[in-house]
């Protein structure tokens, strides 16, 4: 298969999970007890003029698939509906908080993967007592969430030592990183133990292989064979791992932003959801959806470049 | 967070969690003891507990340790020693909850995509991907956001983000098993096809699922935590350990970090005891079937 189709073929996948996800998106609210418009509402008390008027903005007496449609229509025009607690476009709210969150993620990405195969690169090779450490640690990190990660920097060096500040996004590109970079790091926690286990068994996995022999006893210097001969094989399956850890990144940040008070899209869903602010949680979760699903696509046709190995076909196919 | 887990055929796993060897024995047996602690202080919470949960006393707010109060007091005067361990109870009881109903249906859709086949398969498949596409977490905050805060709701929505794990695997390991000889063997004599799915082929297949079940509890216990966090999961009153990290986060900024960092540490002990503890069965059970 070509390049070339072979990328059609997963654009056209993804279009179509998207598709579902939308719809799911979008029926979600209909799985509420009551009528839309009293979710709507949520619970709130209203005239029958300003039942009439939610009816209409949001044509609620027209069937469920002509909703779907036209909503659909309006979000790929970059519309999500008003929210209905900040009375404001949703487009415009996410407008403003967006480029905290990404960011953010950014720098949190920057971290992981540059710690990540570091330490990966350095169990795998050592060995022995460096090894066993990585491996302690990164069964640690494992097992911390995001916002325990949070929590705990926050309160040693924000409030003990002082050195960064409590929470807040701050102003300018400089104050920014200064804010971000405990968020950053406790979103990156977690992810960088999972990304330095892949990268040291991919690498282990690797050494093991005859070229690594051959290599070496042809006498190519050892630093040339890890670099060239082992942690460049390992990048594919590292790559496989880019779709998990971006969405990992995307959920966290939800409870990172919320314990540093950052007024991202994540504290916004958190927000949103316990007002009941149906828009835009359907706005958040689809762009949420959305960025996994193109990362992935981008992984994806990554993959046979950065490893011309793997045969282009169908995709890894769920046996 | 969310669901760590590749997109692999066969077990899907934390990657390299596997190579935890043989040599490192004392560590399994450490966290198999943590848990088992953990689950019975769960079970005997209300006996062991010394004072009310929700005893709420201000003027005592923030105190140290305390005969009274063994492990300190938090803002709002409560004794944390109980509060942890009848946290306990809500913090093992949802992931629970997650496992047994993704580990169920799980194993149902998986069964019925595997033995039929075809369009069915086809079917399920589609809406495997369809799931995958939401981390666990996202779903869970989206359900939630229709159905309200509460304990039900996150359960139900993590139990379908995982569900695919389960059903994937089943289907997989059901379709290998059909071809083997006993199977047509049962079909000659007579047995109906619900018969040897039940009988036969889900006991052979049982232990590889049920170690799924048991690596996914950690990510289960570390979602729902982080709900109760962002006071999506638990209702206000009911202790629980992610809403005490959060009511915790004041205290810190008081200067006064112990109700915090406790049961941000019985989360990261709890986690990672039944991450190894799973992750070994796992790799035995994978040595024995390869």
């Amino acid at each position: 298969m070509s390049f070339l189709r072979f990328a059609a073929r997963r654009l056209v996948e993804m279009a179509v999970t998207l598709f579902g996800a939308s719809f799911v998106v979008f029926g979600a609210m209909y799985l509420a007890p009551g009528s839309p418009a009293s979710f709507l509402l949520s619970g709130r008390s209203a005239s029958p003029a300003a039942l009439q008027a939610i009816n209409e903005q949001y044509h609620l007496d027209d069937p469920f698939l002509v909703r779907y449609f036209r909503w659909l229509g309006q979000v790929l025009q970059g519309d999500f509906g008003r929210s209905i607690t900040y009375r404001t476009d949703v487009s415009e709210l996410l407008a403003d908080r967006l480029p905290a969150t990404l960011l953010l993620v950014g720098m949190a990405l920057v971290i992981v993967v540059v710690i990540g195969l570091a330490l990966g690169r350095l169990g795998a090779v050592r060995g022995g007592a460096t090894d066993s450490t990585i491996l302690v640690t990164t069964t640690i990190a494992l097992g911390t969430p995001s916002f325990v990660a949070a929590v705990l920097l926050q309160g040693l060096f924000a409030v003990e030592l002082g050195w960064f500040p409590v929470g807040g996004v701050g102003d300018g590109f400089g104050d920014m990183l200064r804010h971000l970079a405990l968020p950053a790091l406790a979103l990156a926690l977690y992810l960088i133990g999972m990304l330095a286990r892949v990268t040291r068994s991919a690498m282990l996995e690797a050494l093991e292989g005859e070229h690594v022999t051959v290599a070496r006893s042809r006498g190519v210097p050892e630093r040339e064979v890890i670099r060239r001969h082992v942690f460049r094989n390992s990048l594919g399956t590292v790559l496989t791992t880019g779709g998990l850890i971006v969405s990992t990144l995307l959920v966290c940040t939800i409870l990172v932003e919320s314990a540093f008070s950052i007024g991202g899209i994540g504290q916004l869903l958190e927000l949103s959801t316990t007002t009941k602010d149906f828009p835009t949680v359907q706005a958040i979760s689809l762009i949420i959806v959305a960025l996994f699903m193109t990362v992935n696509l981008i992984v994806d046709l990554l993959h046979p470049l950065v490893d011309p190995r793997v045969a282009l076909g169908p995709r890894r196919s769920d046996a | 967070m969310s669901t760590g887990l590749t997109r692999r055929p066969g077990l899907t796993r934390r990657p390299g969690l596997g190579r935890l060897k043989a040599a490192r024995a004392p560590l399994h047996l450490i966290c198999l003891g943590f848990a088992v602690l953990v689950v019975l202080a769960a079970l005997l919470a209300p006996w062991l507990s010394p004072n009310d949960p929700n005893a709420v006393d201000l003027g005592n707010a923030l105190a140290g340790p305390s005969p009274d109060h063994l492990l300190g007091v938090d803002t709002a005067g409560r004794d944390t020693l109980s509060r942890l361990l009848l946290g306990a109870r809500t913090s093992l009881l949802g992931p629970l909850g997650v496992v047994v109903f993704s580990t169920v249906a799980g194993i149902a859709v998986g069964l019925a995509a595997g033995w039929r086949g075809g369009r069915l398969d086809s079917v399920l498949s589609r809406s495997t991907e369809l799931v995958f596409a939401f981390p666990g977490m996202l779903l869970a905050i989206l359900i939630v956001s229709v159905y309200g805060e509460g304990l039900l709701a996150p359960v139900v929505a993590l139990a379908i983000a995982y569900l695919p794990y389960v059903s994937r695997l089943t289907r997989s390991l059901v379709l290998a098993e059909r071809t083997r000889p006993y199977v047509s063997a049962y079909q000659v004599q007579g047995h109906s096809a619900p018969q040897i799915c039940l009988r036969h082929v889900l006991p052979n297949i049982a232990p590889i699922v049920l170690a799924q079940s048991a690596v996914n509890f950690g990510y289960a216990l570390m979602d729902l935590a982080g709900l109760s966090f962002l006071g999506l999961g638990v209702p206000a009153l009911t202790p629980d350990w992610g809403r005490m990290v959060f009511d915790g986060q004041t205290a810190i900024q008081h200067g006064y970090p112990l109700s915090a960092i406790l049961p941000c540490a019985l989360i990261v002990l709890t986690v990672v005891a039944f991450n190894v503890v799973g992750e070994r069965w796992a790799d035995q059970v994978a040595r024995r079937s390869a």
